[in-house]
């Protein structure tokens, strides 16, 4: 079984799930931050994968991805640092990432790495679910990747209905219309918008992304989900630590409330 | 063989909408819609009442005799650059700010590289009265500043893109960003055949007015509907796009792209997307896109902002990998060279952009009695200080 499922399965509280850009702050730091991260009981890891364009990304990942780039990270370095993946971390990993890269790569070379290091599933946001499932789902699902959507306040319910019944693992609640890291907080509006995706029965759980950066923001997007997504807010931590493994392990605590 | 788009948004491979969820309920609304609203009739009045009474179409064909006896074949010029505006682009903009009205937007964002397209959206803003932010390379905003004053004297409120190379691609990139952050009152007006399906097709059609004309002047001056050739640069390709349209099958017509070279095709500073790229998803369609060998989108370079792009329409793409349009690779020495030959030549002053397309005639080797059709894009009135700078003038 996907470590994803059982993450929702076995959770006795909010979930936590942080995105932190791969190859950030230094090349070499991947695996650091991974384990730090799982030492601080994170329960699902995201890892960005570097990529010159990212239209869906604010400042902050965008930054975080070009220096990463420009340090030389590539998505063939990335399996290289990650091919002891499981001797070291159990949690569930996340891919995310845009498809370009992928597709130079190659689709099928590429889901064949990420099942070969251990990473449970993907996230490409410029993948949208018609050519998902008319590419790529197969060899997705041939390699025991989950393919995690988005949807938005925007979204409208017959989309949602089918975006769950393509799902697996969870379905990714952006909380409002704008890029990573643009707003922080939550506001009434969104938790309407939270509320109504809570009464449309999915199959799936809900994460809600964008815009949770402290415990508060963590804890009120957890009431109306199954937990939630933390990526600007953590990269900012790495951009500016001068302990990683200590700022890594305290930043999860504060977030879980567990220190 | 077709070379229209088909109903998954695709040219041959090439196409689609590669889009992030936070913009497919635009994009979708687009999709569905734009048809039905090109083919109202109180749309097509409107639209092309505005191409005659503000753009001032039809825009001639001119004959240009000297520089006709020069390369010893019978030229004709498409005065694209008499276009209000200065530049085709402003065909594309005028249809689509008529598309976002009939949305029910009140907003416009645009990118812009050589400043054209965004000064071709602000001036249809200020017409209609919609609120206009245009997002420019840093670079760009340098290296075209007299755009820059003329998009802020039109009321729009023009914005650096500071991320990656700061040209084109970034301007694109953070349109489409403003565009997921301001999803309901506010429409995207991308300006060329770029971009997630329905965008290339949308703006082919708005461009192809241009072909249009052609046919009819050709064959009231010359006797028949077609030339042998048609010349057009290809920075995204909406230009060419709509020069090539009604000539797409029409076999006895030869389809010519020029691209930029820059400082030549093996040197790493250069635009040249067919002879450098491979097929890649940028902005929200697959084409040919410049790249490294791990996916990451390669800076381009050409002299010329408005062809300073990595990729290519995805319609151009498919004409490039089905033979049906011929690229020449055009450097930045050949552009200057042409535009001051045409300057000087017939008493044209071309955009940089426009002299590529000029630069293939030396290389085309057509017969004295074939009609070769160049689409002179644009004026260079924006690109003086770079002519003022390259040819010592
Ligand atoms: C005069 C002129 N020609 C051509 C272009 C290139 O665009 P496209 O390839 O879409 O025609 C530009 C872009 O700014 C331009 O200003």
């Amino acid at each position: 079984m996907n470590r994803i499922s059982t993450v929702f399965e076995k959770a006795s509280g909010p979930i936590l799930n942080v995105y932190a850009t791969a190859g950030f702050p230094k090349l070499g730091d991947t695996m650091l931050v991974l384990e730090a991260l799982q030492e601080g009981g994170v329960d699902i890891i995201e890892i960005g994968m570097p990529y010159s364009d990212p239209v869906a990304d604010g400042e902050t990942i965008q930054q975080s991805n070009q220096i990463s780039l420009d340090q030389g990270m590539t998505v063939a370095l990335l399996f290289e640092q990650l091919k002891d993946l499981r001797k070291k971390v159990q949690v569930p990993v996340l891919l995310m990432g845009y498809i370009n890269p992928v597709l130079q790569f190659g689709v099928e070379r590429f889901c064949q790495k990420c099942q070969e290091v251990g990473v449970d599933g993907l996230i490409l946001p410029d993948l949208p679910m018609a050519e998902y499932e008319a590419e790529y789902r197969e060899v997705f699902e041939k390699y025991g990747l989950y393919n995690i959507f988005l949807i938005t306040p925007q979204t409208k319910d017959k989309r949602i209905h089918q975006i769950d019944a393509v799902s697996k693992g969870f379905i990714y609640m952006v909380s409002s219309a704008s890029t990573t890291g643009a707003k922080s907080g939550i506001s009434s509006e969104q938790a309407l918008y939270f509320d109504r995706i809570n009464q449309m029965n999915l199959k799936n759980p809900r994460l809600i992304g964008f815009g949770i950066s402290d415990r508060e923001s963590f804890l009120k997007a957890s009431s109306s989900a199954s937990g939630a997504i933390i990526g600007s807010a953590f990269v900012k931590l790495l951009a500016k630590s001068s302990d990683l493994k200590k700022d890594i392990i305290a930043f999860v605590r504060e977030i879980k409330g567990t220190n | 063989m077709t070379y229209q788009v088909d109903e998954k948004g695709y040219y041959g491979e090439f196409g689609g909408a590669f889009i992030p969820e936070m913009l497919y309920p635009n994009v979708e609304e687009l999709r569905t819609h734009y048809l039905e609203i090109m083919n109202e009739p109180s749309f097509q009045q409107e639209f092309h009442d505005l191409l005659r009474d503000f753009v001032g179409r039809p825009t001639p064909l001119f004959a240009a005799k000297r520089l006709s006896e020069k390369y010893q074949t019978q030229i004709f010029l498409k005065r694209e650059d008499l276009c209000h505006t200065g530049a085709h682009k402003v065909n594309n903009t005028i249809g689509q700010i008529l598309v976002a009205k009939r949305l029910g937007k009140n907003k416009i964002v645009a990118e812009t590289g050589a400043g054209q397209h965004g000064v071709a959206t602000a001036t249809v803003c200020a017409l209609m009265g919609l609120e206009c932010i245009v997002y420019m390379g840093a670079i760009d905003i340098e290296r075209q500043a007299p755009n820059v004053a003329r998009m802020r004297m039109l009321g729009a409120k023009v914005v650096a893109a500071q991320s990656g190379s700061k040209t084109l691609k970034d301007a694109t990139n953070e349109a489409m960003r403003h565009w997921i952050n301001n999803p309901v009152d506010t429409h995207y007006i991308i300006g060329s055949v770029v971009g997630p399906h329905p965008y290339p097709d949308m703006v082919a059609r708005f461009q192809s007015v241009i072909s249009e004309e052609i046919k009819t002047q050709l064959m009231e001056k010359e006797g028949r509907n077609y030339p042998d050739y048609v010349l057009a640069c290809v920075g995204g390709g909406s230009n060419a796009a709509g020069a090539f349209y009604h000539f797409l099958d029409e076999p006895r017509t030869q389809l010519i792209a020029a691209e930029a070279a820059g400082q030549g095709v093996g040197t790493g500073h250069s635009a040249a997307t067919t002879f450098l790229g491979k097929s890649g998803v940028l902005h929200g369609s697959r084409s040919l896109l410049m790249q490294t060998e791990d996916g990451q989108v390669i800076e381009p370079y050409s002299i010329s902002a408005g062809l300073d792009y990595p990729g290519i329409g995805p319609m151009h793409a498919h004409l490039f990998k089905t033979g049906r349009a011929h690229f020449y690779d055009i450097t930045d020495e050949e552009a200057l060279d042409s535009a001051l030959e045409l300057s000087q030549l017939e008493g044209i002053i071309p955009a940089l952009e426009s002299a590529h397309a000029l630069a293939v005639l030396p290389k085309l080797q057509a017969k004295p009695q074939e009609i070769v059709v160049i689409n002179l894009s644009g004026r260079g009135d924006k690109d003086l200080a770079t002519y003022q700078q390259r040819l010592k003038l």
